[in-house]
C-alpha cells in the first residue's frame, strides 16, 4: 500500500470493516440469487451516502469532500474484496469525474450535489459493440433547433438500470473512427425515445443495452464545445480504468488471500498442500506479480491526484499489469482449489466471474498494451 | 581533523585543484572497461593518479599517516560531486582491486597499527592492487562451510586449497583470504582472515574463462602457500567476525558508483525502429515483437514503481515491505527480457561475437546478454528467491518432498 495520510488511513480501515461486516460476499450472493433488475441492496448504496463516499471526488462548493482518486481507489479496493455491488463507481467515481472534467457550471451545480446525496444517478454511456473502441463511436447527433437528436445504442452500460443520467459519448460529425467529431451528453433516463434493457451478465452486476430512437435533448445537454469531446472522454475513460485497477486490486488480493489460506490448511499426501515446493513457487510468483500490480494501480491513481503529464500512460499501465495480475490470480484461485473451486456454493467464481467483467470494461490488458507503446511513439 | 569548516571554501578549493591538475586528455575515459595505455593516455593517467594519491583525495576519509586527508564524509562528498561535475574520475579505487572499497576500511577497523602503517599507503596511492579468497568450489552461499586450511609453521602459516570467484586475482599484489585454522572446532569458530602476497610459489591462479568471453573472475590455488603471522587480520579463529564486517563494506560500495553517470541509451524502442522498421502509423513492423517489448518496458515501469513504493513505505515505519523481497527476481525478469529482445531486434547483427562486421554496441549486447544470465543464479537464485518468499513472507512450510 502506498504511504497513506492519517485520513486515507482512517477511510481504509472504515471501508474495509465496513464492507466486511455489512456487505460480505454473502450478501452478493443473495442478491444474485433474487437478480434484481437493479443489481444492488438500496440500504448498501444509502450507508455509503451517508458516510460521505459519493463526494470523495467532488469539490467542496458542490457539496463534496473532495479528496481524491487515491482515497475514491482505497474505498473501491475494499468493496472489490467483498464484491459489495453499489452504483458508487459509475455515478459518485465516473459521472463525478465526468462532470467535473467535463461539465458547464450549470451541470455541476444542477448535479454534483445530487450524486453527493445519492438522489441521482450517473454512468457513461459509451460503448457499441464487442470491443472497447471509444473513436469508433457511431451513435449519432444531429443538430436541430435548439438542440440535438441522438439514435443510436449503447452496451454494457454500467448501472444502466438503476441510472437518473447517462452520460452518452455521441458523433456529432464525421465518420466512425475519426478522432474529431465526437461530443458528450446529458440524458436523462426518462427522455422520450431513449429505452433500457436489462443485460444478465455473469457477474450479476447491473448493465443495460440503452437504445436511442430520435432522442432530443436541449443543446443545455452538451457538455463542452461540440465535436470536440475526444480528449476530454479519454481523460474520463483514464481516470475510470485507474478506479477500475483499484477495484481489480481488490478483487485479485482476495483470491490471493483465499488461495493462500487454503494452500495452509488443505491436506493431501498427507501434508497440507502449501509444503509442495511447486505450490509454493507459485504462491510466490503470484504474490510477486500482485506487488508489482499494485505499483502501477496505486501510481495510476496518484498521477491523477498530482495532474502529471503522463496520466494516460499510468492508467493504461494500471489497467494492463493489475488485469494480468487478477487474470492470473482468478485462474489459480479455481486451480489451486480444485473440485472446491469449481463448485457454486464457493465463493471462488463468483470471483473468476467479477474478474473478467472487470478486466475488458473500458479496454482489456491488450487494448492498453497497444495503447501505451502508441503513446511511447511505437 | 577538518581543515575547514567552509565547505563552500572547500569545495571552491578542490573545484580549482581538479581544474587544475585533471589531464583533459583523460575526459571521457570509461575506466571500468577502457584502458588508459591502450588509449594512449597511461602517462597521463599515472601522473593524474600520483597527484591524486600525493594528495590523500583517493581515499579521503583515511588518516593522514596512513596515505589519506583526514577529511570529513561531507568533505569527501564534495571531492566525489567536484571531480564528477568536472568530467574526471578517481583512479585509485579501480586500480586497487578490492583494496581502497573492502579490504582497507576493514584494515583500518581490525588492523594492529603496524599492519595500519604496512598496507594502507599503498591502497591509498593506488600502488598495491588486492584480490579476496572467500568463496571456494563447494562453499558458495554457505560460505563458512569453507575448507582451505591454515596450520601454524611458527612465525606463518600454510595454506593449501582451492578459492573460486576470487576477482582479479591474476593481476593482484596482495590477497585477504578467509580459512580454517581449527577444523575441530564449529564451522563458524574456526576460520581466522589471513593477508598474503600472491607473489610466492605456493599461489596460483587460473582465470575462468565465462560463456561471455574473459571474465575478471580467478580460480586461485594455494599450495603450501605462506601467510607471515603478523598478517593474521584480527584474533585467531575470529575471522567470521572479520569477513562479515567485508561484505557489509561489500554492500556499501555497490550502492555507489564510481565514475560521473553515464548519459542515458538510446531507449529500447527507438532501437528497434532503426533495426526493424516502422508501419505507415509509426508502429514497429514486426507487431510480434513490439508487444513483447511493450510487455517488458512495462514490467521494467512496475519494477520501478515498486523500488519507489516500498521507499515511500519504508519512511518513518520500521518494518519495510514484503515487497522488497520480491525486487530481486523482477529486476532480472525485466533485464534478461530486454537483453534477449535486444539480440533478437538486431537480428543478423546480433550474433557477432567480434569483428567490425558489427559495431560495439551490437558486440556488447550479446556479452552482456550472456553475462546476464548470471543474474538468476548469484546473490541467490530465483529459486532460492521464490523459497524465500513462500517461507518467509507468506508463511508456507518448509518443504515435505525429498530430492
Amino acid at each position: 500500500m502506498a504511504a497513506l495520510t492519517e485520513e486515507q488511513t482512517l477511510i481504509k480501515d472504515q471501508a474495509a470493516s465496513w464492507a466486511s461486516a455489512e456487505t460480505p460476499v454473502a450478501k452478493f450472493r443473495a442478491m444474485r440469487n433474487e437478480g434484481p433488475e437493479q443489481a444492488f441492496a438500496q440500504p448498501t448504496w444509502s450507508a455509503m451516502v451517508d458516510m460521505g463516499w459519493t463526494g470523495i471526488l467532488v469539490p467542496e462548493e458542490y457539496g463534496g469532500s473532495d479528496l481524491g482518486y487515491l482515497t475514491f481507489g482505497i474505498v473501491l479496493e475494499e468493496l472489490g474484496k467483498q464484491l459489495t455491488a453499489s452504483p458508487l463507481f459509475a455515478s459518485a467515481y465516473v459521472g463525478a469525474s465526468a462532470l467535473v472534467l467535463a461539465g458547464t457550471d450549470a451541470h455541476k451545480s444542477e448535479y454534483l450535489p445530487k450524486i453527493v446525496d445519492g438522489s441521482a444517478i450517473f454512468t457513461l454511456a459509451i460503448d457499441e459493440g464487442p470491443r472497447h473502441t471509444p473513436l469508433r463511436t457511431a451513435l449519432k447527433a444531429e443538430a436541430k433547433g435548439d438542440g440535438y437528436v441522438l439514435s443510436g445504442s449503447k452496451t454494457l452500460v454500467l448501472e444502466g438500470m438503476a441510472a437518473t443520467h447517462f452520460i452518452v459519448a455521441a458523433r456529432s460529425s464525421g465518420k466512425a473512427g475519426d478522432a474529431a467529431g465526437l461530443s458528450l451528453f446529458i440524458v436523462p433516463a426518462e427522455t422520450a425515445g431513449l429505452s433500457r434493457t436489462q443485460m444478465k451478465t455473469m457477474d450479476s452486476r447491473g448493465y443495460a443495452e440503452v437504445q436511442f430512437e430520435s432522442v432530443e435533448v436541449p443543446s443545455s445537454a452538451l457538455m463542452g464545445p461540440a465535436d470536440q469531446a475526444g480528449e476530454v472522454l479519454d481523460e474520463i475513460l483514464d481516470r475510470a480504468r485507474a478506479g477500475l485497477g483499484a477495484e481489480m486490486l481488490g478483487v485479485g488480493a482476495q483470491a490471493f488471500a483465499m488461495t493462500l489460506d487454503y494452500l495452509k490448511t488443505r491436506k493431501q499426501f498427507g501434508a497440507v498442500i502449501g509444503s509442495f515446493q511447486a505450490l509454493g513457487h507459485r504462491a510466490a510468483e503470484l504474490f510477486a506479480a500482485m506487488e508489482l500490480a499494485r505499483s502501477c494501480g496505486e501510481a495510476a491513481l496518484q498521477e491523477i491526484d498530482s495532474q502529471s503529464n503522463s496520466v494516460a500512460k499510468a492508467c493504461s499501465l494500471s489497467k494492463a499489469k493489475v488485469g494480468d495480475f487478477m487474470h492470473e490470480m482468478s485462474n489459480q484461485l479455481i486451480q489451486i482449489h480444485g473440485g472446491i473451486g469449481m463448485t457454486d456454493e464457493f465463493d471462488a467464481g463468483l470471483y473468476l466471474k467479477r474478474a473478467r467483467l472487470l478486466e475488458g470494461l473500458y479496454g482489456n490488458p491488450a487494448y492498453h498494451r497497444d495503447r501505451y507503446a502508441r503513446l511511447l511513439g511505437f | 581533523m577538518t581543515e575547514t569548516n567552509n565547505l563552500d571554501g572547500f569545495r571552491t578549493e578542490v573545484s580549482d585543484w581538479v581544474q587544475a591538475n585533471f589531464p583533459s586528455t583523460l575526459k571521457g575515459l570509461d575506466i571500468m572497461s577502457e584502458s588508459p595505455s591502450t588509449k594512449g593516455v597511461g602517462a597521463d593517467f599515472s601522473a593524474w593518479q600520483k597527484k591524486l594519491g600525493d594528495k590523500g583525495w583517493g581515499t579521503p576519509t583515511w588518516p593522514k599517516e596512513y596515505g589519506g586527508a583526514g577529511l570529513s564524509d561531507p568533505e569527501a562528498k564534495v571531492i566525489r560531486q567536484e571531480i564528477a561535475k568536472a568530467g574526471a574520475f578517481n583512479p585509485i579505487p579501480p586500480m586497487t582491486g578490492m583494496g581502497v572499497t573492502m579490504v582497507g576500511p576493514t584494515i583500518l577497523e581490525y588492523g594492529t597499527d603496524e599492519q595500519k602503517a604496512k598496507h594502507l599507503p599503498g591502497i591509498a596511492s593506488g600502488e598495491v592492487r588486492w584480490c579476496l579468497g572467500l568463496s571456494e568450489p563447494n562453499a558458495g552461499s554457505d560460505l563458512a562451510s569453507l575448507a582451505t586450511k591454515a596450520v601454524d609453521e611458527g612465525d606463518a602459516f600454510i595454506l593449501n586449497g582451492q578459492k573460486i570467484w576470487t576477482s582479479g586475482a591474476h593481476i593482484s599484489h596482495w590477497c585477504g583470504a578467509v580459512v580454517r585454522t581449527d577444523p575441530k572446532a564449529k564451522k563458524r569458530d574456526g576460520i581466522s582472515f589471513v593477508m598474503l602476497p600472491m607473489d610466492q610459489p605456493g599461489v596460483e591462479t587460473r582465470p575462468i574463462k565465462l560463456i561471455a568471453g574473459s571474465s575478471p573472475f580467478c580460480e586461485t590455488f594455494f599450495n603450501d602457500a605462506r601467510a607471515e603471522k603478523t598478517d593474521l587480520l584480527g584474533d585467531l579463529n575470529d575471522g567470521w567476525s572479520v569477513v562479515k564486517r567485508l561484505l557489509q563494506h561489500e554492500r556499501q560500495s555497490q550502492t555507489s558508483s564510481p565514475g560521473a553517470p553515464k548519459v542515458d541509451a538510446e531507449p529500447l524502442q527507438e532501437q528497434a525502429k532503426r533495426y526493424v522498421g516502422t508501419e505507415e502509423d509509426g508502429r514497429l513492423a514486426d507487431p510480434d515483437l513490439r508487444l513483447r517489448l511493450v510487455r517488458n518496458l512495462m514490467d521494467g515501469e512496475a519494477h520501478k514503481l515498486t523500488v519507489s513504493r516500498i521507499t515511500a513505505e519504508a519512511r518513518g515505519k520500521v518494518n519495510v515491505s514484503a515487497a522488497a523481497s520480491i525486487l530481486k527476481n523482477s529486476m532480472t525478469r525485466v533485464a534478461q527480457t530486454k537483453a534477449e529482445l535486444t539480440l533478437e531486434m538486431m537480428g543478423h547483427q546480433g550474433v557477432g561475437w567480434e569483428g567490425n562486421q558489427f559495431t560495439d554496441d551490437e558486440l556488447q549486447s550479446v556479452r552482456d546478454w550472456l553475462f546476464g544470465k548470471a543474474m538468476s543464479i548469484y546473490g541467490g537464485s530465483a529459486e532460492i528467491q521464490n523459497n524465500i518468499i513462500s517461507k518467509n513472507i507468506l508463511g508456507l512450510p518448509e518443504t515435505t518432498q525429498q530430492g
